[in-house]
């Protein structure tokens, strides 16, 4: 079931022009049938992407001048200049890449470890496993974290219960206090990032999982089996053999995994409960504080999705790079 | 590692990834009593759907029960689908079936495309939304979905599209048949299961989006499931019954999709139509 024909002028046997004629004068054809799509792709992908660095360079403060019934004064960089010498910014910055790594890193090694796993497991056990880890990735963001919140809840919460069912003088001694109902895990931002990483890890390990089984499966079983009779322990064979053979595959993953770690949005305003909690503010649910919290800053919003853009514009160039390598299109 | 390691593993991985989908569910079948006596009771011991009925029944705003916000995400949902659908077919049609010269530059670019951070987008969008006078419409969102769900959707049809042996298509040209009838008779049915899986692709973009209804609806009764989710459960999370009922209504529709997705992938398209 190929498609040699298309290319195959050497067929005499066949009867060509009819099926020629098909093909010929196609022409504008393609683009036709393209038009929609690209018409789609530019006015809702690509202008506003160039729309957003518009309005960064203007001081827009109020929805009739976003509705272009007043004027727009302009700015030039002074929102730039504004963002870059915030200490606000850098903390979030900060917060917003230290948590990228740590996630993609985290989910990297829970997926590959549950990934490998799933390669080891029987038939049956392999296929339930594989069922209910795809049941995680299926969970919408909004409900999984919903769900993440209600367990974490200050009264009735599954992880207050579990706490306050320590023996109190274990729990004193571990964390200084017995009594857990009413503590609020989302107030400290260190306890508040942990669930939030915990909620996306969660969600994001059964990809890594799925795509790494997908590679170990195209790996030649003789050479692992070989590396197995010489010796090599498991670790030894991991990065001896596996991990150098599946590198386009974990690199491809790593990225994807950095540009949706670095724009996390769902779960964090679900987490928060909206946008007040400004000291574990990152650049996404910043971007949009600034820009739609009372009073509105449009110009100053679109410089911190900027900046987001910008960041993984990078990260994308390194993917595209790499997937152009890896795939004839 | 011995065998029962490795299945204990399994196991453990299950529990984990599996647990709040069970908690979420069984929570939204427990008496309040139940729920607020706390406790790891992992399933109900009296099954109720007192929270189905409060939330389904009962008014949220004076008028407006959940079965509207259901109803609109439904609407956006079915709309985007239908027009995604139809707009990603005629492309992977024109990307996988002709050669022309920027097909290659198209390609690059529908990938490059979905990279894009759509968070980053919703101030200008919004402002084109304010603009084409759409704001607090729904039809503001199935037009942003259908543009969101659009670069992956061509990206994944045009597999299916090149799986149809052009020889089909020959063989109903040479019979006579138009370039219309052969899209529609030869080219819609083999594609049909291609077209369901995008089409779920699209619905599940569509069903569970938050931000840009958060930011394009202001009238309470065209809020969609999520927003109306945030809105109402947000703020003082006390009502965790119907919350998580709720959650789940919103949940079980895009889980069943994603499981007859993860089939539809496996089965072999137009294998066997055309011999040897």
């Amino acid at each position: 079931m190929t498609t040699s024909t298309r290319v195959a002028p050497d067929a005499p046997a066949r009867p060509a022009p009819p099926a020629r004629s098909f093909r010929r004068g196609a022409g504008r054809v393609p683009y036709l049938l393209l038009l929609p799509c690209l018409v789609v792709i530019a006015a809702l992908l690509l202008w506003p992407l160039g729309q957003v660095v518009v309005m960064s360079l203007y001081d827009l403060d109020s929805v009739r001048q976003v509705r272009g019934q007043r004027p727009w004064p302009f700015a030039g960089l002074a929102n730039y200049r504004e963002i870059l010498t915030d200490p606000f910014f850098h903390t979030v910055l900060r917060n917003t890449v230290l948590f990228a790594v740590a996630n993609v890193v985290l989910t990297m090694v829970l997926g590959t470890l549950v990934g490998l796993l799933l390669h080891r497991l029987g038939r049956r056990m392999a296929s339930f496993v594989g069922g209910c880890v795809l049941l995680a990735w299926a969970t919408p963001a909004l409900t999984g974290t919903i769900t993440w919140k209600w367990i974490f809840d200050d009264t009735n919460g599954l992880v207050t219960w579990l706490f306050n069912a320590l023996p109190d003088g274990l729990s004193s001694a571990l964390f200084g206090r017995s009594d857990w109902t009413g503590y609020g895990w989302f107030n400290a931002p260190l306890s508040f990032f942990s669930i939030l990483t915990l909620v996306i890890v969660w969600h994001s390990f059964p990809f890594i999982a799925v795509s790494v089984l997908a590679g170990l499966k195209s790996l030649p079983g003789e050479l692992l089996e070989a590396a197995r009779v010489d010796g090599a322990g498991p670790w030894r064979s991991f990065w001896s053999i596996t991990f150098p053979l599946l590198r386009p595959v974990f690199g491809i993953l790593v990225v994807l995994s950095t540009i949706w770690d670095f724009k996390v949005f769902t779960q964090q305003y679900v987490l928060a409960g909206g946008t007040q909690d400004r000291p574990t503010f990152m650049l996404s649910i910043y971007s949009y504080a600034t820009a739609f919290s009372p009073p509105p800053k449009y110009g100053l919003g679109a410089t911190i999705a900027v900046v987001l853009t910008a960041i993984l514009l990078i990260v994308t160039g390194v993917y595209v790079r790499s997937l152009l390598k890896q795939e004839e299109l | 590692m011995r065998r029962s390691t490795v299945n204990l593993l399994g196991l453990l991985v299950a529990a984990f990834a599996v647990f709040p989908v069970v908690w979420m569910v069984a929570t939204s079948f427990k008496s309040t009593p139940e729920i607020f006596s706390g406790g790891p009771v992992p399933f109900p011991r009296h099954p109720t759907l007192v929270h189905y009925r409060t939330i389904l029944t009962g008014d949220l705003i004076p008028g407006v029960t959940f079965v509207d916000f259901f109803r609109n995400s439904v609407l956006v949902a079915f709309a985007t689908v239908v027009i995604s659908g139809l707009i990603a077919l005629l492309a992977a049609t024109a990307v996988a079936r002709f050669k022309f010269r920027f097909r290659t530059s198209i390609l690059v670019m529908l990938l490059v495309v979905q990279m894009i951070p759509l968070e980053a987008l919703v101030i200008p969008l919004f402002l084109m939304i304010q603009r084409l006078g759409l704001y607090d419409t729904l039809a503001s969102l199935v037009l942003t979905y259908v543009g969101f769900s659009l670069p992956f959707a061509v990206w994944m049809l045009r597999g299916f599209v090149a799986a149809v042996p052009v020889e089909l298509e020959e063989a109903a040209a040479i019979d006579g048949a138009s370039r219309a009838q052969i899209f529609r008779r030869i080219l819609l049915p083999l594609v049909a299961p291609g077209l369901a899986a995008t089409s779920i692709f699209s619905f599940i973009v569509a069903w569970n989006e938050l931000i840009f209804a958060l930011t394009f609806l202001n009238d309470q009764t065209r809020y969609t499931l999520p927003v109306a989710m945030t809105f109402f459960f947000g703020r003082d999370d006390t009502a965790w019954g119907p919350v998580m009922a709720a959650s789940t209504i919103l949940t079980i529709p895009v889980l069943i999709f994603f499981l007859v997705v993860q089939r539809r992938m496996v089965s072999g398209l137009a294998a066997g139509a055309i011999k040897g």
